[in-house]
C-alpha cells in the first residue's frame, strides 16, 4: 500500500549543480533560527528516533541521518536533505523521545521553513495540491470544512463520503450546538476575528512567504480580503 | 511483521520520575514574567481538580468557566466529538463559552506546509487567548495538536525576549491584551478529572467492553512533561489519558505493542499523500490491536487520530487486511455511558467503519435510535425545524 519511493542519493553528486555558496546561505539561514540552540545538542547515532519514526517505514527517511548530517554541518548532504527528504517527516514528534534531547522533528520544521522561504524546488512540488487548504486556513481560519467532505477528494475513504456529501446541510443543522451549523467553516466565526487573523499574516511576513510560493493564490487571498476589509470600514489599515 | 509478546502494564512495578520536574516547570518563569509587565497570566478559575504531569508537578484542571477552543477538523468532519464535549458540561449544568471569536490554531497547516513561521503561529495562539480573557473564561483546548502547539509557544514566549516582543507589539496593534494562561489544558484532561463524576452518573453498563487506547502524538510527546501521568496506571510510565477514564468506566482496556506509535496522520500526508497514511494506520496500529488485543473498540482524544484511524479503515478492507475496529473519542465513550443518543449527540454516522456491532453488545437498538435521528432531519427538510436544539437531541 506504501508508494515505492527512489533511495536517498547520499552520494552529494545529485545536486552538484548547486553551488557551495547557496548551500552554505541555506543551512545558516537554518542555524540562525531561534530555536536553533533548543532542537540539536549533537548525536550519539543510537537510532531511537529512526525506532519511533512512522515515516522511516514506510519511506528511504531517516531523522538520524538528519540530525547527524546537521550536527556535522555537512552543508552537501543537508541540501540533498532539504531537497529531497524533509517533506516525508510526519511531524508526529516521536523522535522527541532522543537521549541527547535532540528534536529531530523540530530542525526538519526549520529545514522546511527555509525550503520554503527560498522557494526551493522540492517545497513547490511538496505543496502541489495543497493551496486550497493554504486558501482555506488564511481566509477563514480553520484549516478544513464540512464542504471539503466531497468523494472525489477522498475516494479512499469509501461511499459515506457521498453519503455525507448528499446530506451535509441537513445533517450540519441536526447538530445542537449551535456554532456548527456551518458548512464552509467548521463553526461559525466572527468577521472581526478573520480580519485580526489577516492582519496577522501580514504583521508577520506570511503573506510575503504565500506570495513566493504561489503568487496566483497570494493575489486571490488578497482580493477576497480587500473587499471584506472594506466591507468591514478597515479602509486605512496597514501592516507594518 | 514481528511480534513480541505484550507485557501486562499492570504487572510492571515501576514509579513516577519526580526527579526531573522541578528543572522543566515554567510555571516560576510565567509568574515572573508577569511581575515584570510582559503579560498578564489567566488563572485557573475555582473550582479546579488537580492531576499529576509526568514528572509529578500538580496540574490544575478547571471544572467550568471554560471557553472551547474547537477543533476545525473535529468540527468539521466528526462533529459529533465537539458535540459530546459541550453535551458533558450541559448535563453537568457548568458554565461554559463556545466562542465564534476563535479561528483555528492553524499549526495543522504549520506543520504540513511551513507556510508560516514562529511569530505568527504565536500571534495567532495569543490573540485566540486573549479572546478568552476578555468574556472572562478560561480556555480548554479540543484538539490535541493545538495543545501541544500551543505548549510549544508557551515554551518559545517564555524563553526568546525577542519572540515576546514582537507578539506584544502585534497584539497592540490589535488592541488585545497579551495574555497567557496558567495552565494548557486539554479537554482530555477534563474529561479524565471529571471520570468519577461521570462513572456516578453513568446510565450504560460498560464492563462488557474491551478498548485499545491510541494517545495522540502531540498530546504527550511535545512538552512530554505537561501530561497527564498517574502511578496507578502504566506505573506512570504512560500517559494515564484516556485509559483512566475508561477504567472508571469499568472498561477493560487492552494493551498492544505499538502503543507508543503515532496514528500515521502525518499532517500534510492526511491531505495530499494518504496512502502513508492508510498504511502506517492500518498496519501499525489497527490491524496489531485487532490481532493482539481483539478490542470492540479503540479510543483516542485527537482530531487526527479518530479520522486517520477510521477513515483508513476502507481502504485496508479493500486490502483483505485486518480491519473493522470503530474509533471514537474519550467524550464520545464518556457521553454514551452517561446515556446520550449516539446519533443525535455522538453523531456516529459521520464515522466510517461499522460500529453497529459494537452498539449491539452494549445493549442499543441502533436501529431505533437512527430512526429517531432521522425523524429530526426530516422534520428540517420539511421546514418544520431550523436546527436540532439540545432540548430536541435528548
Amino acid at each position: 500500500m506504501a508508494e515505492t519511493m527512489q533511495a536517498l542519493d547520499l552520494s552529494q553528486n545529485k545536486y552538484s549543480d548547486v553551488t557551495m555558496e547557496e548551500k552554505d546561505r541555506l543551512f545558516a539561514e537554518v542555524k540562525s533560527d531561534d530555536r536553533w540552540e533548543h532542537v540539536l545538542y549533537g548525536c550519539y547515532e543510537c537510532g531511537i528516533c529512526v525506532a519511533a519514526c512512522p515515516s522511516a517505514r514506510f519511506y528511504d527517511f531517516s531523522p538520524r541521518v538528519i540530525a547527524q548530517a546537521v550536527a556535522r554541518e555537512d552543508t552537501d548532504l543537508v541540501y540533498t536533505l532539504m531537497a529531497d527528504s524533509i517533506w516525508d517527516c510526519s511531524q508526529c514528534f516521536s523522535c522527541d523521545r532522543c537521549p541527547r534531547q535532540n528534536s529531530p522533528g523540530q530542525i526538519i520544521t526549520i529545514m522546511r521553513e527555509v525550503a520554503v522561504k527560498n522557494g526551493l524546488t522540492s517545497a513547490k512540488e511538496a505543496l502541489q495540491g495543497y493551496g486550497r487548504i493554504i486558501y482555506k486556513i488564511m481566509l477563514t481560519g480553520t484549516q478544513v470544512s464540512p464542504d471539503m467532505l466531497q468523494p472525489d477528494a477522498f475516494p479512499d475513504w469509501g461511499t459515506h463520503v457521498h453519503e455525507i456529501a448528499e446530506n451535509l446541510d441537513d445533517w450540519r443543522k441536526a447538530l445542537p450546538p449551535e456554532t456548527l451549523h456551518t458548512t464552509e467553516t467548521s463553526w461559525t466565526i466572527d468577521d472581526k476575528t478573520i480580519i485580526e487573523l489577516y492582519l496577522i499574516w501580514h504583521m508577520t511576513g506570511v503573506m510575503d512567504l504565500i506570495s513566493g510560493v504561489d503568487e496566483g493564490l497570494y493575489d486571490i487571498i488578497v482580493d477576497v480580503m480587500e473587499e471584506r476589509l472594506e466591507e468591514a470600514g478597515y479602509d486605512d489599515v496597514t501592516f507594518d | 511483521m514481528l511480534h513480541l509478546p505484550v507485557l501486562k502494564a499492570d504487572e510492571r512495578k515501576h514509579s513516577m520520575d519526580t526527579e526531573k520536574g522541578e528543572k522543566v516547570d515554567l510555571s516560576d518563569a510565567i509568574f515572573q514574567l508577569e511581575k515584570e509587565g510582559e503579560w498578564i497570566v489567566q488563572r485557573v478559575p475555582e473550582p479546579y481538580i488537580e492531576l499529576d504531569t509526568k514528572y509529578g508537578r500538580k496540574k490544575k484542571i478547571p471544572v467550568e468557566h471554560t471557553w472551547h477552543h474547537k477543533s476545525c477538523g473535529q468540527c468539521g468532519h466528526i462533529p459529533g466529538y465537539s458535540a459530546s464535549i459541550f453535551w458533558l458540561n450541559r448535563e453537568f449544568g457548568l458554565d461554559y463559552h463556545d466562542p465564534t471569536d476563535q479561528t483555528s490554531c492553524t499549526a495543522w497547516n504549520y506543520y504540513a506546509s511551513a507556510t508560516s513561521n514562529p511569530e505568527a503561529q504565536a500571534a495567532v495562539a495569543i490573540r485566540n487567548f486573549a479572546a478568552a480573557y476578555e468574556v472572562g473564561y478560561f480556555p480548554i483546548i479540543h484538539c490535541g495538536t493545538s495543545f501541544g502547539h500551543y505548549k510549544e509557544v508557551r515554551h518559545a514566549l517564555v524563553h526568546q525576549p525577542e519572540l515576546r516582543r514582537k507578539v506584544k507589539a502585534i497584539m497592540e496593534k490589535l488592541g488585545k491584551p497579551f495574555v497567557i494562561p496558567e495552565e494548557i489544558v486539554h479537554y482530555s484532561e477534563w474529561v479524565m478529572a471529571m471520570k468519577d463524576r461521570i462513572a456516578e452518573r453513568q446510565q450504560l453498563d460498560m464492563s462488557m467492553i474491551t478498548a485499545t487506547v491510541h494517545p495522540a502524538c502531540h498530546y504527550h510527546k511535545l512538552i512530554e512533561d505537561d501530561a497527564i501521568y498517574d502511578s496507578e496506571i502504566y506505573g506512570a510510565q504512560r500517559s494515564a489519558i484516556i485509559t483512566g477514564t475508561l477504567q472508571a468506566l469499568g472498561i477493560n482496556v487492552a494493551d498492544y505493542s505499538t502503543w507508543f506509535d503515532c496514528c500515521g496522520f502525518g499532517f500534510r500526508h492526511i491531505l495530499v499523500s494518504r496512502d502513508f497514511s492508510r498504511s502506517f494506520s492500518v498496519q501499525r496500529k489497527i490491524g496489531v490491536m485487532i490481532e493482539e488485543a481483539n478490542p470492540d473498540v479503540t479510543v483516542t482524544h485527537d482530531t487526527g487520530c479518530v479520522t486517520t484511524l477510521d477513515q483508513s479503515q476502507f481502504a485496508g478492507k479493500a486490502h483483505g487486511k485486518k480491519v473493522g475496529l470503530p474509533v471514537m473519542s474519550d467524550s464520545q465513550m464518556a457521553a454514551l455511558a452517561m446515556g446520550a443518543h449516539p446519533y443525535k449527540v455522538l453523531q456516529l454516522h459521520w464515522h466510517n467503519t461499522d460500529n453497529k456491532a459494537f452498539l449491539e453488545k452494549l445493549g442499543i437498538d441502533h436501529e431505533q435510535k437512527w430512526a429517531e435521528f432521522q425523524s429530526e432531519v426530516k422534520k428540517i427538510k420539511d421546514g418544520k425545524m431550523e436546527y436540532m436544539s439540545w432540548e430536541d437531541a435528548k
